[in-house]
């Protein structure tokens, strides 16, 4: 499920700030190339069974608006549906929409609903709930993060009981992919509340395949299936998320069978997972996901400035290294802000092979040179000493951090490493730009739009273009992009900003890593995509013969 | 006694007020707002709309006033509404009264310790006893080096080796959590049994590193006691050692553990924690380490004055305690 | 001093405690010398190599030598120790000191102070400091040093309270000594040595807390060894690498046992009231 959820989570939030770095995500899936087993689902689909997946983060809220992290997302998307939601083939298909039309510039999108949805409390779903749900995010006194996109919205109106129409004030191009479950609210429960007051984050009622069974705080949370639900009734009748704090604790409740599914480490998956004991229980499943983690400098060091010294450094590190030692090859290497299989993912930009001896070429030239003999390279009597910043409980990214500072100490460079706790790293030194280089990563949308993170004018405190990048070509670039609806037009826009980010390498863009869940094999149905596994998760079922669970409705 | 009691109660209003006050700007001092972890993960939002969540969690007031403001509400144990999660009260969290008494976090933490104080008691006093009255012997060395071990093995290591054996190799105990998936559907003895599985690596676990200190504690006290002019005076009468221990020491040699009860619970508290993290328990300790890692302040504070006012309480049973068992305290 | 020799000799386990302090003490000075590696040198062809002829202890999930890790580890483990315990036994001398020697109200204010500290779970309180202020290795032990005084400020004001009444004390008074040099010369050196005892203990201590907190991934952080964050990054493995865990568990348990065993033969062989009660 959480798939199912990441994809829509995706859809509506084009970029979430590293998300792999709280502890909210241990499962994060997304699409790709399946190199799971074949799935031999020749039984027949039954009824029945539950699925416990193993979670180490727990939902805030299951209200999907004022949720930040993944783990509310992800339980959230099994209860509420958007109104649109993207196919395997990663096109944009109706969820709670029968159709679409768009105006010939762009500006005006009309909905319509499907007919006879049903809220799980059997009220019809209609456009007004939608209105409903705009109305509360653009509302000054919701607290969401999620606001920008509906503020591009100049007018919505409701034609009738299933037709809605939004205008834009200027031509926006993710303006469709922006509709997601993120303002879909059962106007009947909740108008005249305050959403951030009810319990409605704890009861929610939304449209969705599972209902809310009951919610057990830093325990469980359990789903029932919806049994009306539009698109058929889930075959699997009841979903469960165990909270289990501790990494190991997990997998080795999943070895002694407390829970079916997780997400895996590549540790896990490739030395502790190929027993016959996995092979007979359990299916594996790995995909690239939309993210990917870099080491960013800060751009208004003198040091960094110097363009020659950033490439530099990108010659000095391995990433194929990097990927063996701590991804163990589960993933690939990062040229630039996309995803390779993208559509806006250019492969030809310029790329770093790994040559330390060139590195030093081009510190040479750049000034940097050891004159005292002390092993550390300097340039008027300063050595060249820096500190990578990252954050604490990320086990992939300290080590991508240690690997560095063991590769640049070879070149002469000597990189300290400091761990903040996640927020006061934000607020206290990302956002303060207190920082010279720093590893994160960014889980980045399906629409290619990084208008936030490239804009030269974006770089104030808070704002997310934080290591203060400028080039006038690329703001132009970015803001046409945006704009621009034709996707050969926009797509060529985004292969130059690529191709001028691999030269100005105010990145070093390091890997994209692939998901690697688990799951019990028993489980059938499941049909690995580019948009992950759990997109189809109603459809998943187990035989009636391999049945575990009894569940008493 | 009365009057003594009565004492020691205003004496405790003093020390929580500055408990509250200690812990207040202890963690109101350290860099970054809690509403950081609602904003920083998303570039879409406006610094506008971070200066509205700030303001709705009242975090734009002078933090002197932002004291006075809670401190006025934990009279009535009303912690405020906590940042992170469902921002249900924080008491609500803690302490819910809408579900049963044995999945209510404080009464989880609490029961855990409970039994584990209880094991402590009934295998340290023994222990203790008997490697003072055979001090410097192999059984003192043996006792002394095996509840030592206890107390030296980091904790989370010796759960999770015992997770491993009994959990998944020998396949006897349940690994997490605090009952199984299919309890609902279990008769009430099934459902008994079930939850003491769940608790007995926990239990044993937090009480496997208190041994020592008590048991050394036990041992010195006993030591003491047997140094006294009127033991030596009972053996000058030709009692049996037996008697001199059992009818005599043990009573005096018991007072100090008595006192030494209350001091525990802050450090049994502290170390739910850990145990709550790794067995997956829902205690507690368990809140409280997501509490701080998403900078809930209303439910960190809370936590923090619930542990001291438990402490604070625990200290006046022992107190109590200690009265009554102890003549010489009443004539004063 | 001979008495205290001839009682801790009789001692064995102190002794061999006492003992192991100091070799763990040699191996933590000697590190350079002793790690067969560099500690951080990552070998992408030996990640997780079972414990054999090139590594004697194995290599971790970065191909790092356990061994030389190990020996690295004592120093920051060691030195956790010590530093914090030493901030804790300033804290706890001055203010047990003042306490005990000034009496009345600044008596009862320290020992009013002590108690809400003693009230607090202090665990609680370094974690959420540590997790605020950040996981670097001096504020951990700044922490903890901060949050562990009490006993020893107990244990110096009742010693200060014994001994101000004595007759070398009121004389050195009488003689118009300062304040300040009664409590260094004449007070304090007396109550050395239940404090040392209680350092030695402290020290144990210092290090399992500072476990605990690798364990919550908030403990000295990597590519820096501590024993507690090798256990803790160690235990994710422990099925496929048993050797990541043991080792560092194990010297953990032997360190920690053996200050506490050493520290206890002290306490033993210093107390005057036992050397009476030989049996």
């Amino acid at each position: 499920m959480p798939l199912y959820i990441l994809k829509r989570l995706l859809l509506m939030i084009p970029i979430i700030f590293g998300i792999t770095l709280i502890t909210f995500t241990v499962i994060h899936l997304t699409h790709g190339d399946p190199a799971g087993r074949e799935m031999e689902s020749m039984e027949t689909a039954a009824y029945g069974d539950a699925v416990i997946e193993g979670t180490i983060g727990e939902p805030s809220t299951l209200i999907p608006m004022l949720a930040g992290d993944s783990a509310s997302h992800s339980v959230a998307g099994m209860i509420f549906n958007g109104i649109v939601k993207y196919d395997t083939n990663l096109k944009v298909i109706g969820d709670l929409a029968e159709s679409w039309t768009i105006s010939s510039d762009g500006m005006v999108i009309t909905f319509r609903l499907k007919k006879g949805v049903k809220w799980a409390d059997g009220v019809e779903f209609t456009a007004d709930d939608v209105l409903f749900g705009y109305k509360t995010i653009i509302d000054e006194k919701t607290p969401t993060p999620y606001k920008e996109d509906y503020m591009q919205v100049k007018k919505f109106e409701v034609l009738d009981r299933y037709t809605f129409r939004v205008t834009y004030k200027k031509p926006f191009a993710p303006a469709l992919t922006s509709w997601g479950n993120l303002v879909v609210l059962p106007r009947h429960l909740l108008e005249g509340k305050d959403i951030t007051k009810s319990d409605f984050g704890r009861n929610p009622i939304g449209t969705g395949p599972y209902k809310l069974k009951k919610w057990v705080s830093g325990q469980e949370v359990v789903l029932d299936s919806n049994r009306g639900y539009f698109d058929g009734r889930p075959y699997i009748d009841r979903y469960i998320y165990r909270v289990i704090p501790d990494p190991a604790t997990l997998f080795l409740e999943l070895q002694a069978g407390g829970i079916d599914m997780m997400g895996l480490t590549p540790i896990q998956y490739t030395k502790q997972t190929n027993t016959d004991f996995f092979r007979k229980n359990f299916q594996k499943f790995r995909y690239p996901v939309f993210n990917y983690t870099y080491m960013g400098f800060n751009l208004k060091h003198p040091w960094f400035k110097d363009k020659r010294v950033r490439q530099a450094i990108a010659h000095a590190i391995d990433k194929s290294e990097i990927i063996d030692v701590v991804l163990f090859g589960l993933g690939s290497p990062a040229t630039g802000p996309y995803v390779p299989n993208t559509w806006p993912y250019n492969p030809y930009v310029k790329k770093y092979e790994f040559d330390p001896e060139k590195a030093k070429r081009l510190l040479k030239e750049a000034g940097w040179e050891d004159t005292d003999g002390d092993g550390i390279i300097d340039k008027d009597g300063k050595p060249f000493q820096f500190t990578i910043l990252t954050n604490m409980g990320n086990r992939q990214r300290i080590n991508t951090a240690t690997i560095i500072q063991w590769r640049l100490a070879k070149i002469g460079i000597k990189v300290e490493i400091r761990l903040l706790e996640w927020s006061t790293f934000i607020n206290e030194f990302i956002d303060k730009k207190r920082f010279e280089a720093v590893i994160l990563g960014w889980s980045i949308g399906l629409d290619p739009d990084q208008y936030d993170i490239w804009h030269s004018s974006k770089t104030r405190e808070k704002e997310f273009n934080f290591v203060s990048y400028s080039n006038p070509l690329v703001d132009t670039l970015l803001e046409k992009g945006r704009r621009t609806f034709n996707i050969e037009e926009r797509k060529k826009v985004y292969y130059k900003i690529q191709e001028i980010l691999a030269d100005d390498l105010p990145y070093i863009f390091l890997y994209v890593p692939d998901a690697i869940p688990i799951v019990h094999s028993r489980i059938k149905g499941i049909k690995p995509s580019p948009i992950g596994i759990s997109y189809n998760l109603p459809k998943w079922y187990v035989p009636e013969k391999l049945q575990r669970h009894r569940i008493e409705p | 006694m009365l009057i003594y009691l009565i004492k020691r109660l205003l004496e405790m209003i003093p020390t929580l007020f500055g408990i509250t006050l200690l812990s207040f700007f202890i963690i109101h001092l350290a860099p970054g707002k809690p509403t950081d972890i609602l904003t920083e993960l998303n570039p879409k939002i406006t610094p506008e709309a971070r200066l509205k969540l700030e303001k709705y969690y009242g975090l734009d007031k002078p933090i002197v006033v932002q004291y006075g403001m809670w401190l006025k509400r934990i009279v009535r144990l009303d912690f405020g509404e906590s940042f992170s999660g469902d921002r249900r009260p924080v008491m609500e969290r803690i302490w819910d009264t809408k579900k049963p008494l044995l999945e209510r976090r404080l009464f989880i933490t609490f029961l855990i310790n409970v039994l584990s104080m209880l094991i402590i008691f009934t295998i340290a006093i023994p222990v203790g006893i008997s490697s003072a009255t055979h001090q410097y012997s192999l059984y003192d060395k043996i006792t002394t080096t095996s509840v030592f071990i206890g107390f030296a093995i980091p904790s989370f290591w010796l759960a999770l080796l015992l997770m491993m054996l009994f959990g998944v190799h020998l396949g006897w105990l349940p690994i997490s959590g605090l009952k199984s998936m299919n309890y609902d559907s279990l008769t009430l003895m099934q459902k008994i049994w079930d939850r003491i599985l769940h608790l007995l690596l926990p239990v044993f676990v937090s009480s496997f590193g208190g041994l020592a200190g008590l048991s050394r504690y036990m041992r010195g006290s006993m030591l003491e006691v047997l140094r006294q002019d009127y033991v030596t005076t009972a053996r000058a009468k030709g009692l049996s050692e037996k008697r001199i221990i059992y009818g005599h020491a043990l009573r005096n040699a018991l007072l100090p553990i008595i006192t030494l009860l209350g001091l525990s619970i802050p450090g049994l508290i502290g170390g739910s924690v850990i145990f709550e993290n790794i067995f997956g328990i829902p205690g507690m300790g368990q809140l409280f380490f997501m509490g701080v890692m998403t900078r809930d302040y209303p439910l960190i504070m809370g936590i923090l004055t619930i542990g001291a006012i438990l402490t604070l309480i625990g200290n006046l049973l022992a107190d109590i305690g200690y009265m009554l068992a102890d003549p010489r305290i009443r004539v004063k | 001093m001979k008495i205290f020799w001839k009682r801790f000799k009789r001692n064995k386990l102190a002794v061999a405690g006492g003992v192991i302090v100091v070799v763990l003490f040699v191996i933590a000075v000697l590190a350079p010398f002793i790690s067969p590696f560099n500690p951080n040198d990552i070998d992408r062809k030996h990640i997780l190599e079972p414990p054999g002829a090139r590594h004697p202890l194995g290599t971790d999930d970065l191909g790092r030598d356990v061994l030389s890790r190990m020996v690295y580890g004592s120093r920051i483990s060691l030195s956790v120790g010590f530093i914090a315990v030493g901030i804790a036994t300033i804290i706890g001398m001055l203010l047990g000191a003042v306490s005990g020697y000034y009496g009345g109200w600044t008596d009862r204010a320290i020992m009013r102070f002590i108690d809400i500290m003693l009230s607090i779970p202090t665990f609680f309180l370094v974690l959420a400091v540590i997790a605020f202020v950040g996981p670097s290795i001096w504020n951990i032990m700044i922490v903890i040093g901060f949050t562990s005084w009490m006993g020893v400020a107990r244990l110096v004001r009742a010693e200060f309270l014994s001994l101000k009444e004595r007759e070398f004390v009121l004389a050195a008074k009488a003689l118009g000594a300062s304040d300040m040099r009664i409590i260094l010369r004449h007070i304090m050196v007396n109550s050395m040595a239940p404090v040392f005892v209680s350092a030695i203990l402290g020290v144990a201590s210092a290090i399992l807390v500072e476990s605990a907190l690798s364990f919550l991934g908030i403990g000295v952080q990597p590519p820096t060894p501590s024993w507690g964050n090798m256990l803790t990054s160690g235990k994710d493995n422990i099925e496929i690498a048993w050797w990541l865990s043991l080792f560092p568990g194990v010297a953990i348990l032997i360190t920690v046992l053996s200050y506490n065993l050493f520290g206890e033969g002290l306490r033993d062989a210093l107390d005057p009231r036992l050397w009476t009660s030989e049996r």
